[in-house]
């Protein structure tokens, strides 16, 4: 019962000061981790690449890990259950005054600096994909910039201009293009 | 009864969304703006992207911000714990499986072509996710500087996400004082 309610504190502390979503939360879980012994350095370090193997948000992957290892399937509970809850309590509570102040000019006014900023931060997104998949990491650097193409994987690039190519063209969703890129990923990367 | 069909609906649109989405809550975006936008028009094209805003911009996971708040509005507190329900189940089961089954594929290099193939896929969809967000919310020169900027600051100098979007409210407000409080961008 000891190991469920540390879990649950842990993670629930994790949920409730760490910005900037799943790899930015990896580092603040490592550290309490490391304080409370849930688990060697090395087998958390799984963590990042388990993640990339299960679906959903890593925060969550990274809570069930620690929790079913360290307490088995509740300790698996409690940590994601705590992870999730202050998301719960903040987004309840912001939601309220949202709509209620939605109509305010100040407000409005905000939100009209705010939304083009957003759009550019889902942009820089789309760089960590492609830095991870189409481009090598050294490719903005001086000797990636000499000879591009040696830097850039063109069976990657094909994935994802398809994939652009198939959504625009025949609106094909985004799963079936997750699941097909997979396969496509298999035969040709 | 009606109630309880939404309920399920956003569960089981959660539970899709938290289950074909790899590489955390951005990957998770155009996703949720082809269900709840497009599909189903629970929310507005505009209001999508405030709720993209406050969810990078408070703490907590991203998907879970966004599932909650999505919920909510659709069907009060019930509706969002359905959708946060949904987005976490598929997380949650995956990786018991893995740990206990499939620990062996780790390192597969099958497995990581396969990763590597749908990282690819992302990367066209959020910059289509992105494009189509954009014609809606990025207007006059002052927009385009913000999302530029935005875009620079994070990708260059690698800046909080919460910085920029700080960045951004503080310059709408100051475009709105800079108009004599009449009109906004």
């Amino acid at each position: 019962m000891l190991k469920l309610l540390q879990l649950f504190y842990v993670f629930f502390k994790v949920g409730m000061f760490s910005f900037g979503g799943g790899y930015a939360m990896l580092s603040m879980i490592y550290q309490e981790i490391e304080k409370f012994g849930f688990m060697p350095a090395k087998e958390f370090s799984d963590v990042v690449a388990l993640s990339q193997m299960t679906p959903g948000p890593i925060a969550v992957n990274a809570a069930t890990y620690v929790g079913f290892k360290y307490a088995g399937f509740w300790g698996a509970a409690f940590a994601t259950v705590g992870v999730s809850l202050p998301s719960f309590i903040l987004i309840l509570i912001i939601s309220a005054f949202f709509y209620k102040f939605k109509s305010s000019k100040i407000v409005q006014a905000v939100l009209d600096g705010i939304r083009p900023a957003t759009v550019g931060l889902i942009a820089s997104a789309v760089l960590f994909f492609a830095n991870t998949s189409i481009f090598q990491e050294k490719l903005f650097s001086y000797e990636g910039l000499k000879s591009p193409l040696s830097y850039i994987s063109i069976p990657a690039l094909i994935i994802c201009a398809a994939t652009v190519f198939l959504s625009i063209k025949f609106k094909v969703g985004p799963i079936t293009l997750t699941i097909l890129a997979g396969i496509a990923g298999a035969f040709i990367l | 009864m009606k109630k309880i069909k939404v309920l399920w609906d956003l569960f089981m649109i959660f539970l899709k969304i938290g289950g074909f989405t790899f590489g955390g809550g951005l990957a998770m975006l155009p996703l949720i703006q082809r269900e709840v936008v497009d599909n189903r028009s629970w929310v507005a094209e505009e209001e999508i992207i405030d709720i993209f805003a406050i969810s990078q911009s408070v703490p907590g996971v991203i998907a879970i911000n966004t599932s909650i708040f999505v919920g909510n509005k659709v069907a009060g507190k019930s509706g969002a714990v359905a959708a946060a329900f949904g987005v976490i189940l598929p997380a949650f089961v995956s990786i018991i499986l893995v740990v206990t089954l499939l620990i062996g594929l780790q390192g597969n290099i099958y497995v990581e072509k396969v990763f590597a193939g749908i990282r690819a896929a992302s990367a066209g969809l959020i910059l289509l996710a992105a494009i189509k967000l954009g014609r809606n919310a990025v207007k006059g020169r002052l927009g385009y500087f913000i999302a530029i900027a935005a875009f620079l600051a994070i990708t260059i100098w690698n800046i909080h996400a919460a910085w920029a979007i700080v960045f951004g409210g503080v310059a709408g407000y100051g475009l709105y004082l800079f108009n004599g409080g009449t009109k906004h961008a």
